[in-house]
Parts: structure tokens; C-alpha cells; sequence
């Protein structure tokens, strides 16, 4: 580096005096040695990071001085692309939101509309969609964990809790036949009940793939490389973590135990008897724990969702949402009128506005739709948690070294296809 | 049947207000110009020149308290009349869904539209010690879109506000950074605007931006 001022503009550094005067070009009082701080592009696509997001960091030595954080890479408008279809046909842009745990995002989209329709949904179907979704939270905090481990060097529990996620995706394969893009939730209920001895099934497979989690936890909790590079990296007090609009494992490893599940029970979770683990140093290292004290959680209320498993439909089967069977359709004029309303007008919908959220893996998972009294959406909006999750990180990794980066970014979780839309 | 032989209906008795806008409104007092309970959620709205002292209340006063903003989101209301309503007929007691069809939107003949400017800029906010939702909206005419930013109150907004700038051309006076978050700089429209089409499709547009003149690598 030279000692003249850099040619590209560097933008402000708060409170660096030095640069300051560097990039004033004037020199005066300075070593000749002092360099201005490096500008670092931080991705957009980085072996160290998963997801498509750009930092740009400016650097003094290993110390991060500004930091700018860029997202939009896999902006795909979600919300434009959903005011064209019908409610019903939307459902598969949701299984590319956050596309780890994609049943989270069914559930959410789904359980808006039918706020605004104002479907019932059966009992079954509730417990149905809590095992699914609960399923779908397993897969996602394993990919989680171990992304993040192997961002750090930890291979090994990556390659455990991948293989975890796997057995869970086994099962999302077993319900509807789709391991990632699953569509698996419909407006009004479920696309079909569960297969036999599903229990049994679900059941070995989660308990291994909780043992692989222990296995992890062995490997990574009180390993020392692992506990130095997360203990105190990426701290946010539990008040800017309210502020800035952070919800999920985040918030709750700073100490705050807003949990949508708890909050707003929403299913069939108020019937369930579960905790919600919080942290108290708010740092990476307890946002790592809050989502392992969370995997055992899921794995409990499985279980429970399958003993008081009641039986019945799972379906509402309401004629303004949901195609009627296709032998009543060729045989029954209801039913042919109901398909071909379906068809070429859509699921008429109320005049109105909701907004109903759920607890999805990285926080709370929103959906506002505005209705014109059309079958299709005015306005479908998604409150992604990725996305206000996202937005303190540079005010998180500023005034730390290069290398905390890595732990934070990671253990934000930043999913793309929900943060970008 | 026309709307002047309609009988007289008598007015609809006042619902009670629920809990939460009951405390919201006996807060703010004149700053609500209009409130609303539907489907369970709470709406207020507030003019656009009050939108900070009423946030202000709303976050700092403890029986409301809503610390967490959850979304910043807008809707633009193009050709559609006030609340969606298309003539006096389908608002029938009887009849609550329109049959207005999706595809032939254009046919109809809409009431014009009333008093209610373009846009509404939608806030999403929450108590985590309370824990209840309150929605509060704020129109925005088209020919000045501009409202004041929360940024200042919330941190969270910075992104959420430069997200509805880049979709929908808000603009937020006092936000420490507008600038476009998801589309590049040089990106002409606004996409979430009603009057963007969907297929749309425009060039990429070259970067002169700062440092467009030198070498891409100086290095």
C-alpha cells in the first residue's frame, strides 16, 4: 500500500481519526508506516459464509472498522409473483422462502389466508402440521449447527448433523413425497393424512437423529477452539436486540423469552407442555446452545403430538379454497361447478386485511394479506426473520476482528431465498 | 335496485373496541384519525405528519409499550376505490363476497376514487412484555410520497423502510441512509407499484456509481 490517500472513495469511519486524516490527505503527524485500512470484499458468494451476501469490510490489521452489509442477490419478487395467482397457487413460491425448513413457511402462508377466509381447520390437521413443522425445525437448526461448525473447521459435526438432516428430510419424504419443496400444507388442512406406522417410523428416525445431535454436542460444546471463537463474538445487548427488530433463537439467547408458539399459541401448541430455552450472555455461543436446548424440545413435542393424536378429517374442505375429488367432480354437479369456479376465478376471498405470524426456525415468520374481494391477493407480504435478523450485523461485527465475522454470520442464519424474496 | 330507493337501514350500533384500542386510543386521543377491530387484529390510523409522536407514544408509554417493530410494508391502492367497495349493492347484508371477477377487472366501472390518498405506509408492531400486535397506517399521497422515518426509534426500520423505498418509491425524511437495498442503483420504477408490470423487463442498466470510471481491478 502506498502512503498517498486511496483513489476509490472509502466511505466515513466513525470516530477513526487517523483514517480520517489519511484520506484528507493530510499526512502530518502521522507514521510513515500507518496505512489506510483495507477494504475487503466480503462475497458475495464466500467459501466461508452460506448464503449470497456481500460485506464490505474495512480493515485495520484484523480489526473491523466499518463494515457494510449488501443483500438483494436472490431477490426474485415473491410478493409481486404472488399478487398474480390465486391463493391457492401461491403455496409453492412459499416452500422457497426458507427453503431449509420449507413446511414452516406452508404453515404460515397457509394459516394467513385462512385468517382471512376465516377457515376452521380440524384438530388432526393442527396436530398433523405441528409434527410436520416441528420435523421441518429439526432439519433446519441441524443445518444450522453444522454449517456453521464447518465455517469454523469443525467437519466432522457437520458431517454428523447433515446426516441427522437427512433422516429428517426421510420423513418430509414419507408425508408428502417431497423431501425439499414439499407443498405439503394446504389452505384449509393438509395434503394428505399421514402414512401408516408413521409413529414408528418418525420416532426411530428422531431419535437418531437426536443421538447425532448429542454426538455434535460432545464434539463441539466444550471443545476449546470452538468456545473461544464463539463466546463473546457477536454480542447485541437484549435491548438493541428488541430495537433492531431481531426475533428467534437470537433473541432469545439475549435473555428475552418471546417465543410466538408461547406468546400467541397458534395449532395446537397450547395444549402442548414444552420450554422455551432462553440465553443470557446473548452471544454467539448461547445462540448455538438456545437452538440445541430447542432440538430436544421439538423431539418432545412430536411425541406428544403423536400420543393425543386425535382422529377425523384432515381437511376443512371448504369448496372456496380447496379442489373437491376428482371422481365427485366427473360425477357430481356441485362438485364440477366448485372445480371450475376454482379454476377460472379463484378461491373468492372477503374484503379485508390480517396478519398472522408463527414461529418459523429463525424467528417469527409473518404473512399480512390484503384482500380486494378477487381470488387473488392485492398484497401478500412476508415478514421474513432473516431479513431484521440481518440488519444489526453490522452493527454486531463492527469494532471485532475479521474472524468473528464467520461465527455471526453464521449463526444469524441468514437464508436468502427469505431474506431476499 | 339504485342506491336512492335503497331502504333506510338504521346505523349499525357502535361495536365496543377491544381491550387493546381501548388503551391505544384513550392514548394517542386525537392523534387516531380512525380505528378498526377485524378478524382480530387492531388497526389505528394516523396522518403522516403524526407518525412519529404517536410512535413515540406507542414505544415509550409502559401500559403499550411496543418495543419490537416487526415490518414496514406499504400498499399502493391504484384505481381501486376507498376499502375496496365497488358499488352499493354487494355491500348487501346478505352478500358479503363480491363477485367481482379477477379477469375482468378492467370491465367493471369503479366507483372513483374517495378522499383516501394512493399509498398507505403499514407498521407492524409488538410488545415483547405485553405481547400484543397493533397495526398502524398512514396514507400517503401519490404526488408527495414522503413520510417520516422511525429510524431514529427504532433501529430495525433502517432496512424495512429502505426496502418499502425500493419497492413502492416512499420516500422517509430523516432516514440516516435511503438508498435502494434489494434492486441496484441504477434500476428505473419502483416494482411493487400496481402500475409495474409484472413482465416488465428492462436492460441492466451500466453502474455509475462511485469508482465507474477506473480499471474494475486497480490492484
Amino acid at each position: 500500500m502506498s502512503d498517498q490517500a486511496p483513489k476509490n472513495p472509502v466511505a466515513p469511519i466513525n470516530g477513526n481519526l487517523r483514517a480520517d486524516k489519511v484520506r484528507a490527505g493530510d499526512l502530518r503527524g502521522i507514521d510513515e508506516l500507518d496505512t489506510p485500512p483495507m477494504r475487503l470484499q466480503f462475497g458475495p458468494s464466500h467459501p466461508a459464509t452460506h448464503g449470497t451476501v456481500k460485506i464490505t469490510l474495512d480493515l485495520e490489521g484484523e480489526k473491523v472498522v466499518w463494515s457494510d452489509v449488501e443483500v438483494g442477490y436472490l431477490h426474485r419478487g415473491f410478493e409481486k409473483e404472488c399478487e398474480t395467482g390465486y391463493y391457492y397457487q401461491n403455496i409453492p413460491y412459499t416452500d422457497r422462502l426458507n427453503y431449509s425448513s420449507p413446511i414452516l413457511n406452508n404453515i404460515g402462508y397457509c394459516m394467513a389466508v385462512e385468517k382471512l377466509f376465516g377457515i376452521v381447520t380440524p384438530p388432526r390437521c393442527d396436530y398433523l402440521r405441528v409434527i410436520a413443522g416441528e420435523i421441518s425445525r429439526l432439519a433446519d437448526h441441524m443445518l444450522c449447527i453444522g454449517a456453521s461448525a464447518m465455517e469454523l473447521a469443525a467437519f466432522t459435526p457437520m458431517l454428523y448433523l447433515i446426516e441427522g438432516r437427512e433422516l429428517m428430510l426421510d420423513l418430509t419424504d414419507a408425508l408428502c413425497g417431497a423431501r425439499v419443496t414439499t407443498n405439503f400444507i394446504r389452505i384449509g388442512g393438509v395434503s394428505a393424512d399421514m402414512p401408516e406406522n408413521f409413529r414408528d417410523f418418525a420416532m426411530e428416525r428422531i431419535d437418531r437423529a437426536v443421538k447425532l445431535v448429542d454426538d455434535a454436542h460432545k464434539l463441539l460444546t466444550d471443545n476449546p477452539v470452538f468456545r473461544r471463537r464463539m463466546e463473546g463474538t457477536g454480542y447485541l445487548s437484549p435491548k438493541d436486540l428488541v430495537a433492531w427488530g431481531v426475533t428467534g433463537p437470537m433473541l432469545r439467547a439475549g435473555g428475552v423469552p418471546y417465543d410466538i408458539r408461547r406468546v400467541h399459541p397458534y395449532l395446537a401448541y397450547g395444549d402442548l407442555d414444552f420450554e422455551v430455552p432462553v440465553g443470557e450472555h446473548s452471544d454467539n455461543f448461547d445462540r448455538y446452545l438456545v437452538r440445541m436446548a430447542e432440538v430436544k424440545q421439538c423431539r418432545s413435542m412430536i411425541l406428544q403430538c403423536f400420543d393425543k393424536l386425535p382422529g377425523g378429517p384432515v381437511d376443512a374442505h371448504d369448496p372456496r379454497v380447496r379442489w373437491p375429488a376428482k371422481g365427485r367432480v366427473f360425477n357430481r354437479m356441485e362438485e364440477l361447478i366448485d372445480q371450475f369456479k376454482l379454476v377460472t376465478e379463484g378461491g373468492v376471498a372477503p374484503v379485508g386485511e390480517v396478519y398472522h405470524a408463527v414461529e418459523a426456525a429463525n424467528g417469527e415468520l409473518g404473512f399480512y394479506m390484503v384482500s380486494d374481494g378477487t381470488g387473488k391477493p392485492w398484497k401478500c407480504r412476508c415478514r421474513a426473520p432473516s431479513f431484521s435478523n440481518m440488519s444489526p450485523l453490522s452493527k454486531m461485527i463492527t469494532g471485532g476482528q475479521l474472524a468473528d465475522v464467520v461465527p455471526t454470520f453464521g449463526m444469524i442464519n441468514m437464508i436468502g431465498g427469505e431474506c431476499d424474496r | 335496485m339504485t342506491a336512492d330507493n335503497l331502504p333506510e337501514t338504521p346505523a349499525p350500533p357502535k361495536p365496543e373496541l377491544s381491550p387493546l384500542l381501548q388503551k391505544v386510543v384513550g392514548r394517542l386521543g386525537d392523534l387516531v384519525q380512525e380505528h378498526k377491530s377485524a378478524s382480530g387484529d387492531d388497526r389505528i390510523h394516523v396522518a403522516r405528519e403524526n407518525i412519529l409522536d404517536a410512535a413515540r407514544i406507542l414505544r415509550d408509554d409502559p401500559e403499550l409499550a411496543f418495543d419490537l417493530l416487526l415490518d414496514i410494508t406499504a400498499i399502493d391502492y391504484l384505481g381501486q376505490p376507498d376499502d375496496f367497495a365497488t358499488n352499493l349493492e354487494v355491500w348487501d347484508e346478505n352478500r358479503a363476497t363480491m363477485r367481482r371477477q379477477p379477469q375482468r377487472r378492467h370491465e367493471l366501472v369503479l366507483p372513483p376514487r374517495g378522499p383516501d390518498p394512493r399509498f398507505a405506509v403499514v407498521y407492524h408492531l409488538t410488545s415483547t412484555t405485553h405481547s400484543h400486535v397493533l397495526r398502524v397506517k398512514c396514507r400517503v399521497p401519490e404526488d408527495d410520497p414522503v413520510i417520516p422515518s422511525v429510524a431514529s426509534l427504532w433501529p430495525g426500520a433502517n432496512w424495512l423502510e429502505r426496502e418499502t423505498f425500493d419497492m413502492y418509491g416512499i420516500r422517509f425524511e430523516g432516514h440516516p441512509d435511503l438508498r435502494r437495498i434489494y434492486l441496484y442503483e441504477e434500476f428505473v420504477g419502483h416494482p411493487l407499484r400496481k402500475d409495474y408490470a409484472k413482465h416488465g423487463e428492462q436492460p441492466i442498466q451500466e453502474y455509475v456509481g462511485p469508482g465507474a470510471k477506473e480499471p474494475r481491478r486497480p490492484h
